[in-house]
This record gives C-alpha cells, structure tokens and sequence, in this order.
C-alpha cells in the first residue's frame, strides 16, 4: 500500500510537471493551430536562467529563500521573452503560410535553441541547487512525499486556478478565447489578434518556466536536452486531454503521470519512454479529439 | 423514367443541430436542377453529404448510372461516389494550385486509368499509350471549356472565372453522368456568368451529363433550370419549374429581404 | 532604407537581444571551483551582430511582402535560372556530361578520406530523394524516417550476424523490410491530420530507436554490432582504399537508380496523385483518388529507400547502434529536403551535397553544425519555403493547329 502511495504521489509529481509545460501547448495550438514544437526548449531555458542566477546569488551569500524567489521570477521573465521573441521571428512571418512550413520553423526554433545552449554553456549535466527547502512537518512522512513535491502540488494548483481566471474573466482571456473561436471574426470585432497572439506566448511560456524550476530542482540535475523529452511528453499529454483545452491539458497531464508512474514502478522501468510513444501514437490514432476535446469535423 | 439521382428522406444532425431534414430530391437523365435557398439553408451540406464527404444520419441516395441498376451509395468514400459517376466542384475553388492547368485535368482522369507503380517505373508499352490517351483526352477537354491557351500555366495563375471553369473541367474528365456545381457563378462578372450559361446548356447537350447546382443569381438559375428546389433550414420548402418558383409564396417568404433578381 | 526611425528600431532590437541572451551567454557558473565567469566580449558581439542583422531581416521582409503582393498581381510567371538550364539541351546535355565524368574520376583524384565523405553525401542525396516522396511530393511531414533507415542497417549487420548473408542478399531485403515497415506503421496513422501525422511518425521513429537501445537479446543495446563486412564483389577482397572506392560506386549506382525511378514516379498517374494530395486532400478525394492507398504507396515508396541505404550504412561504417538512428537524423535528411526544395529532384542533390560537405570541409563550424541547420529551416521557411531550386511542373506542347 505505501509502495502504491509513493507511485501514486510520483505520479502526481509528474504530471503536475507536465501540465504545467502542457498548458503552454495547449494554449498555443488554441490560438494558432501550431504545435509548438521549440515549447520544450523554452522551458529548459527557463530552467538554465534558474541554475544561473541562482548560482551567482548564492556566490554572493544570498539566503537561500530570497536566491529562490529572485531565481524563479527571472527564469519566469525570461521564457516569457524568448517565447515572445520566437514566435515574432518564427511564426509570425509565417501567419498565412501552410501549417506544415509553420511547423517546420518551430522544429528548425527547437534545433537552434538547444544548440545555443549547448555551446553558450555547455553539454554536461549540471547539478542544480537545492533551493526548495525541506520542511520540517513533513519530516513523519518523508519517505513517500518529499518537501520539493508538496512545493509542486501547490505551486501547479495555484498557476492552474490564476491560469483560469486570466482565462475566464480578465478581457485579454476574453479576447484570447474569441481569437481562438474563429480568428478572422475576433480581428473584426476589433480584438488586437497580433497582441493576443504574443499574449498566449508569454503566458505559456512563463508557466512553463515554471515548470522548468521546479522540476530541476526536484530532480537535482539538467542539460541543454531536457527540454526535447519533457516537451514531447507535455505534447502527448495535452493531445490525450484534447488540445486546444485547458482542463483537458491538465487531466491528460495527470493520466500521463500515473500511467507512466505505476508502468515503471509496477512493470518495467526500461521502455519508460517507449511506453509514451506508444501511449501518444495509440491516442492520436483511435481518439485524436483526446479525452475532453470535441471532434473536429473539416470544413469544406 | 427513372431518375438518375434520388435522394430519399436524407437527414444530417451535427451533435444537436440538424442541418438536412428529411429531403427529398431526385434529378432525371438530361435535366438542369437547380437547388436555390438562402445562405445556411443546408445546401452545401447537401452536396456534401452525397459525395460522400460526410455520411448521412438518415434516409438514402440512390443512383442509377446510365444502363446500369440503382444502387445506395451512402457510406461510400468520395473517391467512390466519383468512380461511380457523380463528379463535383467547389464554393471556394479547390484546384491543385501547384500544377498546372493540364495536370488538374489529368487527375481528374485518375480514376478511369489503371497504371500502378511498376508501371510508373517500366513505362511498358499500355502505360505509355494509357499516358498518351490522358494527355489527348485532357487537352481535349481543355478545349472545349476554352482553356486550351492555358494548358501549362500553374492553376493559381489563372484569371478567378477560368479557375471556376477549370473546376468543371476537372470534374468533367472523371466521366460523370451528373456533374454537381457548387455556385459556379460566384464572383464572375456578367460577361462571365453568360458565357457559363451557355457552357452548362453545351455540357447537358452535347456531354450527356446532367446538372444538379447550387446558385445564388437568380437569373442564370431561372434561365437555365429544367427544375427547382428550394430549401431553407435544411427542409424543402418547394419544387417545381422556374415559373412556379417564381410566384410561390413560400419561396418569397423564405426569401424576406432578399431580393429575388428575376 | 537608413533613416533615423530605422536605426532607432534596430538599436532597440539590439539592446532586446543583448537583454535576451545576458544570462546564457554571459554568465557561466562554475558549480566546480565555485567560480562565476563573466564574458562580457560576447554582450558586445550580440549587440553588434544583432543591430546589423535586423536591417537585413527588415529588408528581406519587406522583399518578401513585395513578392507577394507582385505575384498577387499576377507576374509570377517568369522562368526560374534552373528551369531554363534544364529544358535547353545545349546546356543541359554538356553540363550532364561533365557532372557524370566529374562523378566518376572523383574517387581517383582526391583522397580516400574524401571519398568517404562524398560517399556520405550520396547516402544523403539516396535518403534525401526518398524523403521528398514523402514530405515534398505528397506533403506528408515524415519526422520518423530514420526508423526505416535503422531497420536497413539492422537487417544487414543481423542477417549478416546470425546467418552469414552476404551485402548485395541483404541490400533488396532491406529495401523490402523498409517498404514493409512503411505500410506498417503507414497504415494506422495516415488518417491523421499533417500535423499529427508528424507526432506520430516522430513517436514511430524514437519507439523503434528505443526498442534496439532496450532489447539487448535482439539488438545487442546500446554497444551496437560491430565488425559488419564490407560489401564482397563475387567473393573478391578488397583492401581498405580499395573497398572505399568499391562503396563509392556501390553509391553512385545506387543513387542514379534512385533519380531515375523517383523521376519517373513524379511524371506518372501514382506521382500525379501524390501531389494532388499534397494541393488538396478534400478535392483529391472529390476528383476519385483514394486519399489512403495514395498516401500509403508514399510512405511506403520512400521508405524503400531508406530501407536500402540503410544497408550501405552499415556495410560502409562496419559498425552501428542505436544512437545513430535519433530524431535529429530524421530532422537532418527533412533540412536537406527543405534546403533543396521539395519536390524537386535536382534541390535535394543540391541540398545534401551542401549540407553534408559543407560543414566537411569547413571544419571551424562544425560544432556549429546544428545550429546552422535550425536557423536554416527557419530561414528557408520564412523567406523561401521553396528552397533553393523550386520544383517545376512538366509540360506539354501541343501541334499548333491543335492550339486554336
């Protein structure tokens, strides 16, 4: 029973990981029908920003909980500015163009950031601080939950719950969710379309730097490909939820998790990565609309 | 006589809104039907629903080919309902843009040619004399649709009305025996609109092909019809031959605040 | 085009960017001697670089927003360099002629390291002709086709392993195994929207690439099989240089072969249909072509090459595992194509000679090499989604009297 505990709150690590990639997908695909491919490099790059600032910080002598919230909010800030910048050189020259040229750049975006990385720092995997502190009332329980997964639960629900509000109530989600509906209608009704574009970008981006600090420091190490594999796996997340929904990037997220947790903790732990693959090919095949995603049916 | 097209009862929901309600509608050998009704009345989706791009909730289409017996086509993939004689343009054109004027026609050719991949790889005697055919039958085609100067133009380059007529002769050469022409007259200019006028007469007199087309001028419908539909919310709401439209006041109901140009 | 309002934007761009790249490319903490390396030369070099540059982006934007709107206006009718290169035999035929005599001596005049290299590039050129079946003909974006390149390697070195089956046994077997992974996998899939369709053959291709990390019994892992034979000529063994330029021309068949049946493929009722695809899936459908069958004869044409040459890589390499087979393979042979231009046969040669021979033999970039392909495909896609050679319908002439 504990064992199951610890995979199920592995799980529940994991996905709230994913999701909070996933959502940047999610989101932008929404808007602009464009998998996002270079989504996984910005979170690693949120992640780098992170290792930096927090290196140089704690050099300085900085407390190691100012060193943590400075070091999230300019990763935070700075995946908000690569992913605004990408989309302005990337996509959006490409705005009328055939889908497939759109996601041909964002592969060709994925490929430079990575390699950016790689030869501005380097190749090795870095050992990333401990910023997370661990908190002493956990201490009864520390074999099956650790202080840097509580500090994920939390900090995934609270971006979930800020995320729907921006969403549902604040008048650029408004405007975010007409240019979803149907762009050429929303620019009509006078909504800044290039704005909101660049708004879903910032904000995707930012969660998933997010996402990128948090996981770095649960896992203790990162390099210039962390990125790729987490971004594919946040994809199939947010395609098993139903793209282009918000709840459905979560849910899928969550599933991909403990799927991938019980998998590994109950089956086998080499084909890890095999198992979503497969997971993702079987969902686009037989259930391409996801769990919460609504058919698609073509206009002609 | 019995009638070459005739859809029975046909019915189409999209999750709770029903787009056709129980239509009727047949087309006899040698007839123009036109199929007239403001925009969103279903029309389109009807088109859509016989070749087979969507499947029907309801009812039947059945066809019957010249010399052979009827048969149900629903469920067919559109590829089929093409090989099985119904050939179709679209509202908003739909050409291979990247190829050129001939190749368009060529494809349309597809399906009554047999060469596969070894084919393609040995050019043995058939294939060359099967490709050789389809570049003789294409051009001619090509010509009698008047865009014959146009041959190796890429498609995107044409003028917007030859575009329209290279649709139908796209379709045309897939050797339909009804040709289904989805507001062939959109954004032509009147020189144009008669010029297609006369073309469709010669398709249905010369061709052997019948007509069932969805349009919004009202003149062009009103001259060249044998006989028309009128539907709104998915539902016919009448039938009969252009004079009989015209002073049906159901019709100019339906047709409130638009005005019926005839 | 220098204006004060433009230097003005571009002295923006470049404080933006020295903003953006400040903490990766200034800072670098060594975690080691507990030691923060401040590089502030390179703030600089991105300022510069970057204030330049934006002029040249604006001026090529512009550029490209003219051509739209001439081509809009209905001028886009010129003939391209190449086209008139290829349709005037005077030129065609002599040039031909020389590239084939150039071909041939190359082995002979340079050296053997060089003809390994350009033996690299024609399996390039192979893979690349085979990916534009798939990617520039029928437009489906193909990101998993190393896999059908693995499972010709694999075949080879295992069928070779376990039961001693000679090179030129194995080459139509590999050819035939990648056809028969491209149905299999091609079939469930090709339903799927362009989009997902590149997911999943991405999916296909790291499944398969982790299976041969994973299943030791089968693959051997990660080490990989080595000591693969070189290809025998009816029992002959050749010395190293020897068998270097024997593979050499093992490849120049091969890659002649391949011109000439994906050329004939293009001009016929299959490659028709394949493009129509490509233009319009609705109206091809519409117009009676079986958008399944179409789609599956190219995925499971390209992959036949793929297949093939996968087998002279492991001959040639005598050694593989699987991390020759990664994504970023796939993603190097669909660059090619892009660079080239899809479609079009002469781009893709273009093409894998540039990018595989280029970062050759410039040797300070090659560390560089990724980077440059990235930037290439959104450069290619931005300003010239048609690549270097852009691919040209055939024509038909007609009699004159015809033409009336």
């Amino acid at each position: 029973m504990e064992y199951f505990l610890e995979l199920f709150l592995g799980g529940l690590t994991r996905g709230s990981i994913y999701a909070l990639i996933a959502l940047g997908y999610t989101m932008v695909y929404g808007i602009i029908q464009l998998i996002n491919f270079a989504h996984g490099e910005i979170y690693m790059i949120g992640a780098f920003t992170a290792l930096i600032v927090s290196g140089v910080l704690s050099m300085m002598g900085w407390p190691t909980l100012a060193i943590l919230v400075i070091a999230a909010f300019v990763a935070v800030v700075y995946s908000a500015a690569y992913g605004y910048t990408v989309e302005k050189i990337a996509y959006k020259p490409l705005r009328q163009a055939p889908r497939l040229s759109a996601l041909i750049s964002a592969i060709g975006m994925s490929l430079f950031l990575q390699n950016y990385v790689l030869l501005a720092q380097t190749s090795d995997f870095l050992p990333y601080p401990g910023l997370i502190p661990d908190f002493q009332w956990l201490k009864p329980w520390e074999h099956v939950v650790r202080s840097t997964e509580v500090v994920i639960y939390l900090t995934t629900t609270t971006v979930m719950v800020l995320l729907t509000i921006l969403i549902k109530f604040t008048k650029i989600g408004k405007a975010m969710r007409a240019t979803a509906q149907d762009r050429a209608m929303a620019m009509l009704v006078g909504v800044d379309v290039n704005r909101v574009i660049s708004m879903t970008f910032i904000v995707g981006s930012a969660t998933a730097a997010i996402g990128g600090v948090l996981i770095a420091s649960h896992i203790g190490q990162i390099n210039f490909y962390i990125g790729f594999i987490a971004g594919i796996k946040a994809f199939v997340a947010a395609v098993l939820g139903g793209i282009g929904s918000i709840p459905g990037a979560v849910l899928g997220s969550l599933v991909l998790g403990w799927t991938e947790s019980f998998f590994t903790g109950y089956i086998s732990s080499d084909y890890e990565d095999v198992f979503a693959f497969i997971f993702l090919v079987l969902i686009l095949i037989f259930r391409p609309a996801g769990i919460l995603g609504r058919s698609e049916s073509q206009k002609v | 006589m019995q009638p070459i097209l005739n859809v029975k009862n046909l019915t189409m929901d999209f999750g709770g809104l029903r787009a056709l309600d129980s239509l009727d509608i047949s087309v006899n050998r040698g007839e123009i039907v036109a199929l007239i009704g403001p925009n969103g009345a279903g029309k389109t989706t009807f088109f859509n629903c016989i070749t087979g791009l969507y499947t029907p909730t309801h009812g039947d289409v059945l066809i019957a080919p010249p010399g052979q017996a009827e048969k149900r086509i629903n469920g067919y993939k559109p590829n089929h309902v093409t090989e099985a004689g119904l050939a179709r343009t679209f509202q908003n054109i739909r050409l291979f843009q990247n190829m050129t004027v001939l190749e368009n026609v060529m494809i349309g050719r597809h399906c009554r040619m047999k060469a596969g991949i070894p084919g393609a790889i040995f050019r043995n005697p058939s294939t060359r004399a099967e490709e050789k055919q389809v570049v003789a039958d294409s051009y001619a085609i090509l010509k009698k649709i008047e865009l014959a100067p146009h041959v190796n133009e890429l498609a995107m380059n044409l003028p917007y009305g030859a575009q329209r007529r290279l649709e139908i002769a796209r379709a045309l050469a897939t050797e339909p025996f009804l040709l289904l022409l989805d507001e062939p007259a959109a954004g032509m200019n009147p020189q144009e609109t008669r010029e297609l006028d006369d073309l469709i007469v010669r398709l249905r007199d010369r061709e052997n092909v019948s007509i069932l087309l969805i349009e919004h001028d009202m003149k062009l419908v009103m001259s060249l019809s044998d006989r028309i539909y009128v539907v709104d919310y998915g539902k016919k709401i009448a039938e009969g031959t252009p004079e009989e439209i015209k002073n049906n006041p159901a019709v100019i109901k339906a047709y409130l605040g638009e005005e019926v140009d005839a | 085009m220098f204006n004060r309002e433009e230097i003005k934007k571009s002295f923006l761009v470049s404080l933006w960017f020295m903003f953006l790249t400040f903490p990766i490319m200034v800072i670098r903490v060594n975690t080691i001697y507990n030691r923060v390396e401040w590089r502030w030369d390179r703030l600089l070099m991105i300022g510069i670089g970057s204030f330049l540059l934006s002029f040249v982006w604006r001026y090529f934007i512009k550029r490209k927003e003219a051509g739209i709107q001439k081509a809009d206006a209905g001028d886009g009718n010129e003939t391209p360099l190449v086209q008139r290169i290829l349709t005037t035999p005077k030129i065609y035929y002599p040039s031909l002629a020389v590239i084939v005599a150039l071909a041939v001596a190359f082995p002979f005049i340079s050296s053997m390291y060089q003809t390994n290299i350009m033996t690299t590039a024609l399996i390039y050129v192979m893979l690349g002709l085979g990916i534009n079946i798939v990617v520039g003909l029928a437009g489906l974006l193909d990101l998993g086709y190393v896999a059908f390149y693995a499972v010709g390697a694999y075949a080879y070195a295992l069928l070779n392993y376990h039961y001693q089956l000679s090179f030129w046994i194995v080459l139509p077997i590999g050819a035939a195994l990648g056809a028969l992974f491209g149905i299999l996998l091609g079939f469930p899939v090709l339903r799927l929207r362009g989009d997902y369709l590149a997911i999943v053959t991405l999916g296909f291709g790291e499944i398969i690439r982790l299976v041969l990390e994973n299943w030791n019994a089968f693959s051997f892992g990660p080490s990989g099989i080595a000591n693969i034979p070189r290809p025998g000529f009816f029992g002959f063994k050749f010395s190293l240089p020897e068998v270097t330029i024997y593979i050499y021309f093992v490849m120049l068949v091969l890659v002649v072969f391949t011109i000439f049946v994906v050329n004939r493929l293009e001009n016929s009722r299959i490659g028709r249909a394949w493009i129509a695809l490509r233009e319009d899936e609705v109206a091809c459908q519409a117009m009676g072509i079986d958008k399944t069958r179409t789609k599956l004869t190219a995925f499971s044409l390209g992959a036949t090459w793929a297949g093939m040459v996968g087998v002279v890589f492991a001959a040639k390499t005598t050694f593989i595992n699987p991390a020759s087979f990664t994504i970023w393979e796939s993603i190097i042979i669909l660059c090619v194509v892009v660079l080239g231009g899809m479609g079009s046969i002469l781009g893709v040669i273009l093409g894998a000679l540039v990018l595989i021979l280029l970062p050759e033999y410039l040797r300070a970039f090659s560390e560089y090499r990724m980077l440059i392909f990235g930037t290439m495909l959104v450069l290619m896609m931005v300003f010239r989604p048609g690549g270097i050679v852009t691919n040209v319908r055939r024509t038909y002439k007609f009699k004159a009297e015809d033409a009336g």
